[in-house]
């Protein structure tokens, strides 16, 4: 944190929590340099992908990337949230998706 | 191509504050107080009238010199600690959770009797707003029942090494064999598994004796006294039947506890009512003429009418005036690094320090459970001997139907004033028994004392952001503080 400073418990927890967001997992084309694996695109465009095992847990990058890029740019809008009717914030935690994607939640219909 | 939605940001809920010059600021959502930055404020204070759009915000920001990477970064902060929101982002309702039923017991409140040697005219167990219904039931609680109630403490309290008893009454004195015996029994019983038990009891100080004194010292017995102050002030209320005044009786004993009982702090705790308002003066006396440890503060419970002894809104005005007087003073000490004994503003920091966020205004029915001479459960001793609150008993448990009753009404989202209101975490709409007094459910907030406690939880906060500011190890002594209510 660079501009608020925590002065109780409940604060320096809060703090704490942000700060074990940071870097614990890195985008593609997250700063400082492209991270590049093996295999993988360095382009950040949508599309369903399964792993190995045909599930989504050993993809290199998190599915939740590619379901908001479906959700903005309504690839598949029957697939993701609809921000239209039910689920208009479902989104607003998410201004930046290589770094806030862990926003996105799971909607009920 | 990926695009993104244009946010527009408003203010989220807080609580700010001014301290020692700095800006501070308290979320109620978390219980967090964190110092804010000159471009945090700057921030906050484009947000002061309308929302804004992200873009418009980081431009504001970059031409003010500010990179475009560190503009982004402050909005990012400030969204994810909840200081600006989405303006389409609705608020989720507050959960009304209940605990689970084997919720661990921490204390119990044992009513050893429901006799009273004083008649204080003002007191809630037999004065005009009183709510329990004694009439047949026993006046003593028997060693029995006493050892049937620390085996439901300990039975109930399984993952705690340390458990407390309270002793209460009525006068707990008037039963002092039955608390001494119960401390040798609870001793011996928890140290079978390897556990602890603390203890504390409540008196009006007349019947204390020096056998009584040596024993409360030898067993860390923590000690509080109900006492209204000089000698003008406790005479008014805290009678004798006859209506003679219980100030001359008490004096030379409370001299005598004091100056023997070292081994816990002892402290004076005053009920504020009609006349009994100046709160400097009691503090003096108690602390210096008397020498009490810690002195805490609270105005006397009663039905909106408020009888002859209630606080009208100019009595609540002077009091608070003088806990701000008191407040000034403790500020000074603590600035000198010195400790000072009102405790109104140490129970508060201390809460402020952890980050307290409550559920529920206090333990009663979650961590602690009153026992009434019967051996009846209540949710705490206010409720002791009152047929409509009881909770089970001791030999059979608690009734977990009405403690889940009990604590669904009493949660803080199930108050709907408290839900917009910055105070909430430490208060949490305040004390159930005072709210079935007033307003016949224990689960009403008490909306007499919202402005008090909004006022009085502020001038704490900016207390606790002066100490930040110039004297920081001092907040350090209270982490460890164990407020038990």
């Amino acid at each position: 944190m660079k501009h608020l400073t925590p002065l109780n418990a409940k604060a320096r927890r809060i703090s704490a929590d942000l700060a074990a967001q940071e870097e614990d997992v890195v985008a593609l084309q997250q700063a400082p340099r492209p991270h590049v694996p093996l295999g993988c695109s360095l382009s950040f465009s949508p599309g369903w992908e399964v792993d190995a095992t045909g599930g989504t847990a050993g993809l290199c990058q998190p599915v939740e990337r590619d379901l908001y890029d479906c959700y903005v740019t309504c690839f598949w809008p029957v697939q993701v949230a609809d921000h239209v009717n039910y689920s208009p914030d479902w989104a607003s935690n998410c201004a930046a998706a290589t770094k806030d994607w862990r926003n996105l939640d799971i909607v009920f219909p | 191509m990926t695009t993104l939605l244009e946010h527009r940001y408003r203010a989220g809920e807080m609580h700010r504050f001014l301290a020692a010059e700095a800006n501070f600021v308290y979320l109620p959502r978390a219980g967090a107080i964190f110092a804010l930055d000159a471009a945090t404020a700057d921030v906050l204070g484009r947000l002061r009238d309308a929302p804004v759009a992200h873009g418009d915000l980081a431009a504001a920001l970059t031409d003010d010199g500010m990179s475009q990477a560190d503009a982004e970064g402050l909005l990012r902060e400030l969204r994810l600690v909840g200081l600006i929101e989405a303006d389409h982002v609705v608020s989720p309702v507050a959960l009304v959770d209940s605990p689970p039923a084997d919720f661990p017991l921490q204390a119990l409140v044992l009513n050893v009797t429901n006799q009273c040697n004083l008649a204080c005219t003002y007191c809630y167990e037999f004065g005009a707003d009183k709510i329990s219904t004694q009439t047949g039931k026993p006046k003593y609680m028997t060693p029995e029942t006493a050892r049937a109630a620390v085996d439901f403490l300990l039975d109930s309290a399984k993952g705690r090494d340390a458990v407390h008893v309270t002793f209460f009454g009525g006068e707990t004195l008037m039963n002092f064999k039955l608390l001494r015996d119960v401390v040798a029994y609870a001793d011996a019983k928890a140290a079978e598994s390897g556990r602890r038990v603390t203890y504390s009891l409540t008196t009006n100080a007349t019947l204390l004796t020096d056998p009584i004194i040596d024993f409360l010292a030898d067993h860390a017995v923590g000690v509080t006294v109900s006492i209204d102050g000089p000698e003008e002030m406790q005479d008014a209320r805290r009678v004798y039947k006859s209506g003679k005044g219980s100030y001359a009786v008490i004096l030379p004993r409370l001299k005598a506890l004091i100056a023997r009982h070292k081994t816990r702090a002892i402290t004076a705790r005053v009920t504020l009512s009609a006349g009994v308002t100046d709160v400097v003066a009691i503090y003096h006396h108690l602390k210096h003429d008397i020498g009490f440890h810690e002195i805490g503060f609270a105005p006397v419970t009663t039905t909106e009418d408020g009888h002859d002894f209630g606080l009208n809104g100019d009595g609540m005005r002077g009091v608070l005036n003088g806990f701000h007087a008191l407040a000034d003073e403790w500020l000074d000490h603590a600035l000198r690094g010195q400790m000072h004994g009102f405790s109104n503003v140490s129970e508060t920091l201390s809460e402020l320090v952890v980050g307290t966020n409550k559920s529920h205004p206090c333990g009663a029915g979650l961590g602690l459970l009153g026992v009434s001479p019967s051996g009846d459960l209540s949710p705490c001793h206010r409720f002791t001997d009152a047929d409509e609150h009881v909770l089970g008993h001791v030999g059979s448990g608690v009734d977990q139907d009405k403690r889940a009753d009990f604590l669904a009404r009493g949660h803080v989202g199930a108050k709907y004033e408290c839900t917009s209101c910055w105070a909430r975490p430490l208060c949490a709409g305040g004390c159930h028994h005072e709210a079935f007094v007033r307003y016949g459910d224990t689960g009403h907030a008490n909306l007499h004392y919202c402005d008090w406690i909004r006022e009085w939880t502020d001038r704490v906060l900016a207390i606790y952001g002066t100490l930040a500011v110039r004297n920081p190890q001092f907040l350090e002594r209270f982490a460890d503080r164990k407020g038990l209510s």
